[in-house]
């Protein structure tokens, strides 16, 4: 072996090593991928498939049995997941829609030059960092008559009768989420969008300016169809998210009051976690999955019939 | 007369502009400034004062009883422990992947991307029951390893994606140059290229650590014994137990909200190529 580094070698040995190198170039990438590629095996793919499985059977307490279909017909006949997944389309609708708007508001702001600006962007951005249950819970606080202002406000300004807590109110009780939900996630967008402004070349927009565009104008000509490829893919993105994002409800209201608050993704963590139902929480699961994929699907076929289009 | 009329809708634009960005600032602010504002509120005057912009005396009674009489310090310790070794171990196995992703073409390249896209995508609910029952038969309920190990699976694709960005930003001429000069791939590897990408490790390290540090659904099912607590189940369950104690709970959270912010100072810079990198996560 030490010879083959201090002199000549044959041509046998030389075909060896050149084959060794090539073994090694094919296999030296899968060497550093595969802690990562087992880890994800082991801990996402294993588990999603032990969750499909589960999905037909029905768990007590010390076994478990084969049920066949048997627990999707249950979804079809309760009443919990069909409020739930109301819920869970206005929870998503709603967040998304404030997280956008207020986003991408932002992000315009961000992209002029102001006063002060270093600071702005490092204090709006902030709420980024802080860990969803303590925005759950900052803002169950603000929600709290006893320590919170927020339903003193809304009394003063007539919105409420009382200054009750909108949290143990089913009517209003999931504007107390989203309002959270919109906090966490402005930053998100704001971020990701003014990059994307970032990359917009000035020229454009000076040249739309000398031919007389008033700012809306280049807005709607210049800005919003550089913007829109990322605007495509983080509200697709976002919306999965948000969808299956159970953290500040749980939080906040855990489902309740009367399940006014209740979303898939609660009812999921609650009857795997509290019921311990797993076998019906996976196949909703798995409902929840499907949903996500077709809206996926669609939201593609839509993206790219637009393409054509145009 | 056009010129005085552009200027006052200048001064107007301005005004415009400001107003804008003092709403979004108090927005942001405003909820850290109440949790701060009742955690230095003595509890004597949380009741008699009802809703004042800052209490008449401030105290920090609340954070020393937290500090000495509670478990708080313990779930402290349990979580940076968590998040510490849970960012180490993402770091070096992204960096590994990252590297091949950026650095290699080979066959199945394609596929392991796609791979890493669709779980980064994946609505981590779907494994909740079974996840809760897996770990229940190894024994690894209650505990930090477990935790760990969940942990560092959900955060290895976003984190290959970010430091793969990374090794893309250092060109390639200069390891080539490096390997003309003599130096092995591995020698490359470590004099050239590793010090370059550092700055994007750390980056790696403290989006891996503030997501650690947030994680709370997991974390709440599958510890109940109180040694092995994480922050975010400690402050859960204290709120249980203890409700009426306001100052207690806001001085935790307050605490619990310093490491974040640490790291988020640290971390602007990165912003923009951590979120686009992985553009689901919170």
């Amino acid at each position: 072996m030490a010879m083959q580094s201090t002199a000549a070698m044959t041509p046998q040995q030389e075909r060896k090593a050149s084959s060794k190198r090539r073994f090694s170039a094919a296999f030296e990438p899968w060497l550093y991928l595969s802690p990562a590629l087992v880890l994800l095996l082991v801990v996402l793919v294993v588990p999603l498939i032990f969750g499909v499985s589960y999905s037909f059977r029905k768990f007590s307490a010390f076994k478990s049995e084969y049920v066949g279909l048997a627990q999707y017909k249950a979804l079809l006949s309760d009443p919990v997941l069909g409020q739930a997944l109301m819920n869970t389309l206005w929870w998503t609708v709603a967040s998304l829609f404030l997280q956008f708007f207020l986003g991408l508001g932002l992000a315009l702001l961000l992209d002029r030059p102001f006063f002060g600006k270093k600071v702005v962007q490092a204090i709006v951005f902030l709420p980024w960092a802080v860990p969803s249950f303590l925005s759950g819970l900052t803002w169950a606080w603000l929600f709290n008559p006893i320590v919170g202002p927020l339903p003193h406000w809304l009394f003063a300004l007539g919105l409420k009768s009382e200054p009750t807590n909108i949290l143990s109110d089913p009517a209003t009780a999931m504007w107390g989420p989203i309002i959270a939900n919109v906090w966490f996630g402005v930053p998100f967008f704001a971020i990701t969008l003014l990059a994307a402004l970032k990359s917009i070349p000035s020229e454009l927009h000076e040249a739309a300016a000398i031919d007389g565009a008033n700012p809306w104008q280049r807005f709607i000509k210049v800005t919003l169809p550089f913007l829109a490829p990322t605007i495509a893919i983080t509200v697709m993105l976002r919306t999965i998210w948000i969808a299956t994002f159970a953290d500040l409800i749980y939080v906040m209201t855990e489902g309740g009051p009367a399940g006014s608050t209740n979303t898939v993704a609660t009812y999921i963590y609650v009857s795997a976690f509290k019921t311990l139902d797993k076998g019906y929480a996976s196949a909703v699961a798995v409902l929840l999955l499907a949903l996500l994929i077709l809206y996926a699907v669609v939201l593609i076929r839509i993206r790219r019939s637009l393409v054509r289009y145009s | 007369m056009i010129a005085g009329r552009s200027r006052k809708a200048r001064i107007l634009g301005s005004i415009g502009l400001y107003t804008a960005v003092a709403a979004y600032v108090i927005f942001a602010l405003f909820p850290l400034f109440w949790t701060l504002k009742i955690s230095v509120t003595p509890q004597s005057l949380l009741y008699s004062e009802g809703i004042t912009m800052w209490p008449s005396s401030a105290t920090w009674e609340n954070y020393k009883t937290v500090l000495r009489a509670t478990d708080f310090p313990r779930y402290f310790l349990n979580s940076v422990i968590v998040s510490v070794v849970t960012a180490v171990l993402v770091t070096i196995i992204a960096s590994a992947a990252g590297y091949a992703l950026s650095r290699f073409s080979f066959r199945g390249k394609t596929t392991v991307a796609v791979i890493l896209l669709l779980t980064q995508t994946f609505p981590l609910v779907m494994v909740i029951p079974p996840i809760y029952r897996i770990m229940g038969e190894l024994g690894l309920t209650n505990s930090l390893t477990g935790l760990i190990i969940i942990y560092t699976a959900f955060n290895i694709a976003f984190a290959t994606f970010l430091m793969q960005s990374f090794f893309d930003g250092i060109p390639k001429d200069l390891e080539e140059a490096a390997m003309i000069d003599g130096c092995s791939r591995s020698q490359a590897l470590r004099r050239v290229i590793i010090p370059l990408t550092l700055p994007g490790m750390g980056a790696t390290l403290g989006f891996v650590f503030t997501a650690a540090w947030s994680e709370l659904l997991f974390a709440l099912m599958l510890i109940s014994s109180d040694s092995q607590k994480t922050f975010a189940v400690g402050l859960l369950t204290f709120i249980g137990k203890f409700a009426v104690d306001w100052g207690q709970m806001m001085a935790a959270s307050v605490l619990a909200l310093i490491p974040a912010c640490l790291f988020f100072g640290f971390l602007q810079r990165y912003l923009v190529t951590g979120l686009t990198a992985g553009a689901v996560k919170g």
